[in-house]
């Protein structure tokens, strides 16, 4: 086990620095000065000279990443040029909501996924396995944001039941806190939900042709206790691990889903930078989205290894 | 006497055999042929848009400002007049050509980088597998609207974005084929025969390798459409006044209580190309991998 966490950890080193090398490289898609592209629409030749010394544009490249790295590592992300405060302040202050946003959503995905695998597994090949499988393709296929105007056009605009857009904090109101994000929390674990699906399906299917589950038969266990007890258990694994790699797509899926329901959080904020032409906001989001999948992963890896003996020894 | 072998020729070549059980097998499922006949019916839409469309897809008609859908306008009109059905069709050219070409350039990258990683092995694998995790560290939609944002707001810039961020999965999907091609008999007789490293990475690892990754292609295709469809919704794909799926529900989304047509037909677009498309890529990985 410590083997495997010391080799997790030695590949995570270079991951993070290639990845910071990316997100830094970014800025060297801009074209022309990139001083006049990161001032915008300024002009000010004292906003010009003081971007060129903050960022150090006038160093040789591989200076200015040290630079760069160095500000990251001791919590500097740079600043917004339009809010004129500092992206760390920015993405802390963002990241409860899509944090809230993005359990809800998993929560919905592992309900619906969960439950619908096995039923697909454990009666493969009837009406009910091709209704789930039919569901899960109508998932994957679904953009979220047209599913979020939908949603929007039926419970909001038709029935009036729930608001359209806004958010409000759990601590201000719990009721007022789901009405607005029951809807975007669904809307972003629709497509998650089919995912898993499709993998507690297979893993199902497998596990109950092990010789294990035919031993917990062959004892004369009830079908529901080797179902959830014997091939669940065990088929869980992949699906924990599925699940963190997962919630990658969740935060690219809150970036659409945020910016349907006007929601304040991460996502909004990127877009509003990406039209804001405000650079140091977009490579601090990135930045933090990279570094937050890659130890999600990392806890991933681990608890499956934890949870499996094969890989523990 | 002659003509009596050739047939039986035919029928024990164990590629044609091969060949004619791939098809059996692709034309078993229904949900793959009509995936495929979905697929050919919005690539004629795109390529014949200018003999089908109906009406203009970018004048304006301020006399059929946001018209319910009625024989004249079939799917309605949008908040400047303009008939939804043309630019559902012309759409079509930007959806289907940001999922080919993103992908076409996600696989002239990364099928040779998980060749060269593959069969090279040492520092070359290690180097590009690491640059092929911290591509993939960053959710793929994130790194394309990264990409977009600083590469400009074009349709050509989108498809660049999105290329570059599905290349890592063909370099993974590519080195792990190479991988366990390359211990096979076939590869040793060539190196045996003194066949330098490219000829026989290229020439005999890369056809045995390449029907997972075409399978991979076409689900990606589907994704790609998705991720055009969201960068244009985000305003960073194609740009008004040419239409976009994504883009014109955008617009849509500011008109949902006086024109909720407008939302209706993009997004059912979206939702059926690319449906067709995961439906034509699990058929053929199916067809391509009986043993599921």
């Amino acid at each position: 086990m410590r083997r495997f966490i010391l080799h997790r950890l030695g590949v995570l080193v270079p991951t993070l620095i290639f990845v910071s090398m990316m997100i830094f490289a970014l800025q060297q898609l801009l074209p022309g000065d990139p001083a006049l592209a990161l001032a915008g629409e300024e002009r000010d030749p004292q906003v010009i000279q003081f971007l060129r010394a903050r960022y150090h544009l006038d160093q040789p490249l591989p200076v200015r990443y040290a630079y760069w790295i160095g500000g990251v590592l001791h919590g500097d992300l740079g600043e917004s040029i339009r809010i004129q405060r500092p992206v760390a302040e920015l993405v802390l202050e963002k990241l409860p909501v899509t944090g809230e946003l993005t359990v809800m959503a998993m929560i919905i995905a592992l309900t619906i996924g969960i439950p619908a695998g096995i039923v697909a597994a454990v009666k493969r090949g009837t009406a009910w396995d091709v209704a789930a499988n039919a569901v899960a393709l109508w998932g994957l296929s679904t953009p979220n944001f047209w599913l979020g105007i939908l949603m929007i056009l039926l419970f909001s605009v038709h029935l009036g039941w729930l608001p359209a857009s806004g958010y409000v904090s759990p601590f201000e109101s719990l009721w007022g806190n789901l009405s607005t994000l029951i809807m975007p929390a669904f809307v972003l674990g629709n497509a998650i939900a089919a995912v898993i699906m499709r993998h507690t399906r297979s893993a199902m299917l497998q596990v109950m042709r092990s010789d294990y589950v035919r031993t917990a038969r062959a004892k004369g266990l009830s079908e529901r206790v080797v179902i959830l007890k014997h091939g669940l258990r065990n088929a869980l694994g992949p699906v924990i691990t599925l699940g963190a790699l997962e919630f990658g797509q969740l935060l690219s899926g809150a970036v659409l889903t945020e910016q349907v329901f006007t929601i304040p959080g991460f996502g909004k904020l990127v877009v509003d930078a990406v039209f804001n032409r405000d650079y140091a906001v977009v490579q601090g989001v990135v930045l933090c989205t990279a570094s937050f999948y890659i130890l999600l992963n990392l806890a991933a890896d681990l608890l499956y290894a934890a949870i499996n003996p094969r890989l523990r020894a | 006497m002659t003509d009596a072998i050739v047939p039986v020729r035919a029928e024990t070549d164990p590629r044609i055999r091969e060949l004619k059980r791939f098809l059996w097998r692709l034309g078993r499922r229904k949900t793959t042929i009509v995936g495929g006949v979905f697929v050919a019916l919005f690539l004629a839409l795109a390529i014949f848009a200018p003999l089908i469309s109906p009406y203009d897809p970018i004048a304006g008609n301020w006399a059929t400002v946001r018209k319910a859908p009625s024989a004249a306008h079939w799917l309605g009109t949008d908040e400047l007049g303009r008939d939804m059905l043309a630019r559902i069709i012309w759409g079509a050219r930007a959806s289907l050509s940001a999922g080919c070409v993103s992908v076409g350039l996600a696989l002239a990258l990364g099928v040779p980088m998980g060749l060269a990683a593959g069969y090279a092995g040492g520092w070359i694998e290690a180097t590009l597998m690491r640059l092929t995790d911290a591509m993939l560290a960053i959710p793929f939609l994130i790194l394309a609207i990264a990409l977009a944002t600083f590469l400009g707001p074009s349709l050509t810039n989108a498809m660049m974005a999105i290329g570059i961020s599905a290349t890592p999965v063909f370099v993974r999907l590519t080195r792990g084929q190479v991988i366990a091609a390359k211990v096979e008999d076939y590869v040793e007789a060539a190196r045996a025969l003194g066949n330098p490293p490219l000829r026989i990475a290229v020439r005999h690892i890369l056809p045995n390798v390449l029907p997972p990754i075409l399978v991979q292609a076409t689900l990606t295709i589907a994704a790609a459409i998705i991720a055009e469809a969201s960068l244009s919704f985000l305003g960073l794909g194609q740009q008004p006044p040419q239409p976009s799926w994504g883009s014109m529900l955008n617009v849509a989304k500011g008109f949902l209580n006086q024109a909720p047509w407008m939302a209706l037909s993009p997004g059912a677009a979206i939702f059926v190309v690319v449906l067709a498309f995961n439906m034509l890529g699990d058929g053929l990985r199916d067809a391509l991998d009986p043993r599921d």
